[in-house]
């Protein structure tokens, strides 16, 4: 081994995120839809037992997946595999890492295991992924060690608009702060509740210091091409998939308008013929709202 | 002054936006490379950094497997960092079964061969060829060069064990230098690009 050699650093866990940003995350509850997923041009998926959708339908607590399974999927696929911890719950995330998944998604459709805490993940050499619903819940879980930030949506609803509240909400400020003089980044650092150095990072640089994916309620191409077009470097994909008629087309399809986003012509023809999306729910009708988590 | 390079970037999926800002530090405007006729436009390509499998089977969708592999064929030169690296491989072991690559340097690459995620590193590194001091690299589930083939010159090793090469016009590395903001490999290639 290289004397110098380090590992678990920021730099290697942001890395391994700027190495997914154009790509979909799908989520797979088994070894056959994981080699659906790769084959269909998958940049990583995400390891669980439920998808969002069951995991509404079912109620009741919502916990990490069964090692055995997360070890089955990481047998099937050579893509990084990720898999979910409860928003607090370190253990399950330091379970997560000793079974050497690639990344850990600290989850609000899980059921949250800590009400004021998220999990301190500098402490962990795995990256973490973590969603917000605004610049300052971002900037909160990137000063806790976030190598990824996914905007929440509404998992498991198949409907948009939640993610593009999300999106806009963050890249919105993020455009506002670019123009903020000296005096008013304080105040938005107050505003935001988020750590003053990120909140000056951001209005230098005019980014999230990490990517910035999307997730919660994408369901068809289209949806994949209006948030890639919104300014998120890569997409997830829950329910949409495997909660469609055809989970290999689709899987194949969202790829590709999340490739060439901004060429309709693609995006019409992966749209084509493509069977019956996944049932749709309005959000006014949930009696449990998963972005509501995080604090 | 010449006219900067006309430098492609395969922007299919990976590190396509640190590559960019690391040649526009350098005054290159890249093209973004995504179509057959993107292909046409450009003089020389960089391969980021990404899924491998997931780049080739969108290289396969998108009808740039066959064109690139005839400019690669001609000579046009090329920067693979990792995922990119494994394109232009001359035969990847522990790829998928249906996975191809490009021939374009004769060496071959292990996948992920220094492990998953948590086996990443970042260490610093002799490159004679971009001088001193030493450059700061990253690991990211890189692939492992496990052959050299006799025309092939190998630019820096870690632990004896080549992560950067050339051969002719074709440069390659199992590290990123694109997430570190040292561009003397993108120097390197920029120049070796302006030089034919």
């Amino acid at each position: 081994m290289t004397e110098n050699r380090e590992t678990g650093t920021p730099l290697v866990k942001r890395g391994l995120a700027e190495m997914l940003t154009g790509g979909v995350i799908m989520d797979v509850v088994d070894a056959a839809q994981a080699r659906i997923a790769e084959d269909a041009g998958a940049v990583a998926v995400m390891a669980l037992e439920r998808v969002p959708a069951d995991i509404r339908r079912d109620g009741g607590v919502a916990r990490m997946s069964d090692p055995e399974m997360i070890e089955g999927i990481k047998a099937a696929v050579t893509i990084p595999v990720m898999a979910k911890a409860r928003i607090g719950h370190f253990a399950e995330a330091q379970v997560l890492q000793s079974l050497g998944v690639d990344f850990v998604d600290e989850s609000e459709v899980l059921t949250p295991a800590d009400e004021a805490h998220h999990i301190d993940k500098w402490a962990f050499d795995v990256p973490f992924v973590c969603g917000a619903t605004n610049l300052g819940e971002a900037l909160r879980r990137i000063g806790e060690g976030a190598a990824m930030i996914r905007s929440k949506g509404e998992a498991g609803t198949g409907n948009i608009v939640e993610a593009v509240r999300h999106l806009r909400s963050i890249l919105g400020d993020i455009r506002r702060l670019t123009v903020a003089d000296d005096a008013e980044i304080f105040d938005w650092a107050k505003r935001l509740a988020a750590p003053l150095p990120l909140v000056q990072e951001v209005a230098s640089t005019g980014r999230l210091p990490v990517p910035l994916f999307c997730a919660g309620g994408i369901a068809t191409p289209a949806d994949a091409s209006l948030v890639m077009q919104l300014g998120a470097e890569a997409v997830f994909v829950g329910s949409g998939i495997f909660k469609s008629d055809d989970p290999a087309r689709r899987a194949v399809a969202i790829v590709d308008a999340t490739t060439n986003f901004s060429d309709p012509g693609v995006v019409a023809k992966a749209s084509r013929g493509l069977g019956e999306a996944m049932p749709g729910l309005e959000i006014g009708s949930l009696s449990t709202t998963f972005a509501d988590r995080g604090w | 002054m010449n006219a900067s390079p006309r430098v492609g970037i395969l922007a299919l999926q990976g590190a396509v936006a640190a590559h960019q800002r690391s040649l526009a530090g350098l005054g290159v405007s890249a093209t973004l490379v995504r179509t057959p006729d993107d292909l046409d436009r450009v003089e020389a390509l960089v391969l980021p950094g990404g899924e491998s499998t997931t780049l080739w089977h969108l290289l396969k969708v998108n009808g740039l497997a066959e064109p690139l592999a005839d400019r690669l064929a001609g000579g046009m030169p090329a920067l693979g960092t990792c995922a990119g690296m494994i394109l232009l491989a001359s035969d990847v072991l522990d790829g998928r079964t249906d996975q191809g690559w490009f021939s374009a340097i004769d060496l071959t690459v292990r996948r992920n061969a220094f492990g998953r995620q948590v086996d990443s590193f970042e260490c610093d590194l002799e490159l004679p060829a971009v001088g001193a001091p030493d450059l700061h690299a990253v690991f990211i589930r890189a692939p492992q060069v496990e052959r050299v083939g006799p025309g092939v010159e190998v630019l820096a090793a870690v632990d004896g064990g080549p992560v950067a090469a050339r051969e002719g016009s074709v440069i390659v590395t199992a590290f990123h230098p694109e997430l570190t903001p040292d561009t003397r490999v993108h120097r390197l290639f920029v120049d070796l690009v302006a030089e034919r």
